[in-house]
Formats: structure tokens, C-alpha cells, sequence
């Protein structure tokens, strides 16, 4: 018996805005299983391109959210190249560390230069510290979105990062009206609920719906909140509860053009023009 | 929007054919008290396992997990999933430091329940707790499957007056190892490393009889089910959603997500054999008694 091709989660378009990857300097022995596992699962659930990032070492030899200078350089040509040879399936976040400030300003120009299509944030600075500011003029400059990690609810520090919340990197993007922030992982841990309150007005804030939490209600919730043109499909870690999510995202009641919006219409909008090569873009507007 | 749960937009292919079995082992009805959770009615669950192709499930009533005397949840348990049985079967609540615990436990097996749950986080309960491991014997001399719930939610969302952790695996183990104990085990809401610390810490005996849904094992691209399966077989895992709490497509897509050749010899446990099992194993005891 062969099973069906045909994508599990449907022929429309779909784009995957917070995917990682692994390299040979990340620690894991199985990196490349990984990574192959990855456009496997996407091909089988109809993932058009997988915008990625790789954080730096992912802890092997600096820590996942503080990553070194000379990892963050290692683990951005790698995924720069990865990119470029895969034809149009997989683009490139460039995943910078602000407390190095010039060498995050010389990676986001150098990865722009090599193909890049967005900025990724993660936890080394909060979202409102005042060393992200270059930062935004940068994406601003490559008319690019900002991919920033966030804690749903953050009631206290975590360990191994100075992670924000919705409230904090509202007040980012408030000082950068014309960049958009994507807030990581709604389903990322955290109290979402929290989240879209926080963010509700402020327009240039949009939502992944990514991340292992999958509660009835979230993604609900989130529509009411900001409306589907702030929301964005994305997996992260998981791409069983990306699935789970395109699954019920087609029963919550949204309309065809609001799933559109969700699965890649968005996206299209968000990132420069021509980002998506091999998505159609007949009804994008 | 979300108590709709209209016709597929079409956007998403057909999921009613695929490798699943027909029961769900774990549903919940009723509200949950550290958030809102849509329409945890059971006309909606009847709706959701037609639309996910499943035939029945054990529900438990979620409020009573968080309640000091189960009696009154069970009783409103069995009110509301009345009218809707078979498809929806009591897994009610015997909590085996409150007094009449047994009588509650022999209700539930006169009214035929396939399960009936504990919640040892809620209740205080460590790992090797006395009441724990009686009411263990206990269903396993009754014949009825005892379901233990790892968690509720994700450790990192949790209200600030939701002060249980998860469910331990040497709570766990402790409980299957139980000498002489007939009881037929399922825990709800395991992680891989809580699956694989439980299995790997039992004697291939005790491992027969303990079961786990699947929901909080991941997908690719870490692939921990499809390891899970190569590694245990595919007979130790029943689907479990934790309906109303999460959503029910999750299942589905981790066994859709699995690599041809798993999928193709993918047998999974099928929660009606269990009970049956279990109901088996305590007529042996009694015919050798």
C-alpha cells in the first residue's frame, strides 16, 4: 500500500515562518537527520517554504540565546547557503545577538546581501531595551520583518535568556511603526492570553501560531483579538502541532480568504517582494 | 467561532481514513478552572469524535480533578453522559484517602465503567503512596483500568494558584510495580522521557500491563513517536485528545506524520481491548481464588 501525496495539510499554499535547522557545529550527532526529517515532513504536509534560522550553536559551544560573534557568523552562512541551494523551499532569517551591536548591524547587511529575507530576535536582550533600536533601523533599511522570540506572560526571569513578552516588544515596535514584528510561537509557553491584549493595538505587531501548545481556544481567541491578517501559520519545533493547527484552523468557522491570510497571504505581504518564489501569488492581494 | 466546528473549508484532505483506533481514553466534560475552555459539553465531544472519525470516549468530569470530594463530580458525571452512553462512557474519579472510596469504586463497576481516574498531583499524593498503590489493587481485583494524568497544561502557562507539577515517573513505576497487582494502567498526557523512564523501568511483565496516549510526544523533525513506536511497539499507545483542554487533531497528525514503513506496521492499542483485558484479568484471580 502507498500513501497518498497529496499534502496533508492541503494544496493551497503554505508558508512555514519560524522554522530552525541544525548544522554540523550544533551539537547534535543526528544534525543532517534532523534536517532532512524537517523538509521531509514539510513536503508530506505541503509546506511551500520554510523561513528559517539557526541560533547560533544551539548551546554547543555558546548558550542557544546568548550566542558568540563567531557562532552567530557560522550558523548565518550556513543557513544562508542552505537557503540558496534549495531552490526556493527554505529562506533565511538572520539571527543576530544585539549586545554585539555592529557585528549584529554587519550580519544583517551581509546576510541580506546573501539572500536573506528577515531578522530573527531571540532572547539576548529584552524586546524594549533601547540596543534592539539599531537593530529595527536595520530592518526597516531592508524593508524586512523582525522574528522575535517571545515568553507568553512573563512573570519572572527564565533561565538561559533575558526573554520578553507581548508587552515588551509592543514597545519596540511602537518606536518602529513601520517594521513588523512577528511575536514568536503563540503556542511557545507562556500565558497567550496575556499576549493578545498586549498587542492588540499595535498594528505592526503580528502573531505566529506556532509552538508545541496546542489549547482549544488559542488560536480562537487570537482571531478575535487581532484578526486573522495578524496571524501567521508557522511550526517551530514541532511540525505535528503545525498540523494539528492547519487541521482546526479549517473547522474553526474562519472564512477561505481568512485561512489564505493564515497559511501564506500574510506572509507574502510581510516579507520584501519576491520572497516566495515558488508560491503563486494569483489571489494575494 | 469555535463552537461551530463547521464543515471543512476544504483546504485540508479528507482524515477520516487513517491508522487510528476508534476509542478515546481521554476526554474530559465540564470547565477547568484556571482558564476558559470553549463548549466542554458533551453534545460538542459527540460532534468531534464524528468529525475525527473516532466511535467512543472514556470522559472524565474535569472540575472534580481539582475538588477535594469526588462524590458530587461523579454524580454529575453520570448524569450528563447518560444520555449519550455507549459513546460516551463515565471515567469517574476514586480518590482512595476519602472515605468510601470503595463504595465509589463499586459503583463505577456496577454501572460498567471502563476506567475510572486518579489525580495523585492534586491530591498531594508522592511517588509510592499507600492509598495510590490500594486503589491500584483494588482495580485491578475489580477489573477496571486505572487512568493517572500527567498534567493538564504546559508547566510554563500554569495559573500561579496551579501549584501540582507533573505526574513523576517513579509514581508511576511504583504503582506498576506492585507485587501480585492485576491493575491495568493508563497514563494521560506523557512526554517521551516520561513514556521511556516508565517502560524501560519495568520487567517485560509489568510493561503489559501499562498503557499511554501520545498527544504530548512530538513529531517531526525530532521525531520522538515515530521512536517510540520502533522502539515499544505501537501496541502500548491508545489515542487520548484531552478534549476539551487540547485540540483533538493532534493524534491524527502524529501518526499521519510517521515514516511509511512505520506507518504500514503501525498496530496501535485499542482502548476497548485494554478494558477488556483488564476485566479478564480479575476473573482469573477470582476463578484461581
Amino acid at each position: 500500500m502507498t500513501r497518498s501525496e497529496t499534502p496533508l495539510g492541503g494544496p493551497a499554499p503554505l508558508i512555514d515562518v519560524h522554522a530552525h535547522f541544525h548544522t554540523d557545529r550544533t551539537g547534535r550527532a543526528d544534525w543532517s537527520r534532523y534536517n532532512d526529517s524537517r523538509i521531509a515532513a514539510g513536503r508530506r504536509i505541503g509546506i511551500s517554504c520554510h523561513v528559517a534560522s539557526v541560533l547560533g550553536s544551539w548551546g554547543h559551544t555558546s548558550p542557544t540565546y546568548f550566542p558568540s560573534p563567531v557562532d552567530v557568523t557560522y550558523a548565518n552562512n550556513w543557513m544562508t547557503t542552505y537557503a540558496r541551494e534549495s531552490g526556493g523551499e527554505v529562506r533565511a532569517f538572520i539571527a543576530v545577538n544585539p549586545n554585539h551591536t555592529s557585528h549584529a548591524i554587519d550580519e544583517i547587511i551581509r546576510g541580506f546581501a546573501r539572500g536573506a529575507i528577515g531578522i530573527k530576535l531571540a532572547a539576548s536582550r529584552r524586546a524594549d531595551d533601547v540596543l534592539l533600536d539599531e537593530i529595527g533601523a536595520a530592518a526597516e533599511q531592508f524593508r524586512a520583518p523582525v522574528l522575535h522570540h517571545v515568553w507568553q506572560h512573563r512573570r519572572r526571569d527564565w533561565p538561559n535568556q533575558d526573554a520578553s513578552d507581548g508587552v515588551e516588544l509592543a514597545r519596540l515596535a511602537v518606536r518602529h511603526p513601520t517594521v513588523t514584528f512577528i511575536l514568536a510561537h503563540i503556542g511557545g509557553g507562556g500565558d497567550y492570553s496575556h499576549t493578545f491584549p498586549a498587542v492588540r493595538d499595535v498594528p505592526n505587531v503580528v502573531m505566529d501560531l506556532s509552538g508545541s501548545g496546542i489549547d482549544r481556544g488559542m488560536m480562537d481567541e487570537a482571531v478575535l483579538w487581532v484578526g486573522a491578517k495578524r496571524l501567521l501559520w508557522a511550526a517551530d519545533l514541532t511540525l505535528c502541532t503545525g498540523l494539528t493547527k492547519l487541521r482546526a484552523l479549517d473547522v474553526m468557522g474562519l472564512s477561505a480568504d481568512d485561512i489564505a491570510d493564515i497559511r501564506w497571504r500574510n506572509a507574502l505581504r510581510i516579507f520584501p517582494t519576491g520572497s516566495f518564489p515558488t508560491v503563486a501569488t494569483e489571489g494575494a492581494a | 467561532m469555535n463552537a461551530t466546528h463547521q464543515a471543512s473549508a476544504a483546504n485540508i484532505v479528507d482524515t477520516t481514513v487513517s491508522v487510528l483506533a476508534s476509542v478515546d481514553v481521554h476526554c474530559w466534560i465540564g470547565s477547568y478552572p484556571f482558564r476558559e475552555v470553549p463548549h466542554p459539553e458533551p453534545e460538542l465531544l459527540l460532534k468531534v469524535l464524528a468529525r475525527e472519525g473516532l466511535q467512543s470516549a472514556w470522559v472524565g468530569y474535569l472540575p472534580g480533578a481539582f475538588h477535594r470530594d469526588p462524590a458530587p463530580a461523579n454524580r454529575a458525571l453520570y448524569a450528563a453522559l447518560a444520555p449519550h452512553r455507549p459513546t460516551l462512557r463515565p471515567a469517574p474519579i476514586v480518590r482512595p484517602d476519602w472515605p468510601g472510596w470503595r463504595q465509589e469504586l463499586a459503583k463505577a463497576v456496577e454501572l460498567g465503567v471502563p476506567a475510572v481516574r486518579a489525580y495523585p498531583m492534586q491530591w498531594g499524593y508522592g511517588p509510592g503512596n499507600q492509598f495510590l498503590a490500594e486503589l491500584a489493587m483494588a482495580c485491578g481485583e475489580a477489573g477496571v483500568i486505572l487512568q493517572l494524568t500527567v498534567r493538564f497544561e504546559d508547566l510554563r502557562q500554569r495559573h500561579s494558584m496551579d501549584m501540582a507539577g507533573d505526574l513523576s515517573a517513579a509514581a508511576v513505576r511504583a504503582i506498576a510495580r506492585l507485587p501480585e497487582s492485576r491493575c491495568h494502567l493508563m497514563v494521560l498526557g506523557a512526554g517521551r522521557e516520561l513514556i521511556e523512564e516508565i517502560h524501560w523501568g519495568l520487567t517485560p511483565g509489568e510493561q503489559l500491563r501499562v498503557w499511554y496516549d501520545f498527544g504530548w510526544v512530538w513529531g517531526p523533525p525530532d521525531d520522538q513517536f515515530e521512536q517510540l513506536v520502533r522502539t515499544m511497539g505501537g501496541e502500548r499507545f491508545v489515542v487520548g485528545t484531552a478534549w476539551p483542554l487540547r485540540l483533538t487533531q493532534q493524534s491524527r497528525a502524529l501518526v499521519d506524520l510517521l515514516s511509511e514503513e512505520i506507518q504500514r506496521a503501525l498496530t496501535l492499542g485499542e482502548g476497548t481491548d485494554v478494558a477488556a483485558r483488564a476485566r479478564n484479568a480479575a476473573k482469573i484471580r477470582v476463578e484461581n481464588g
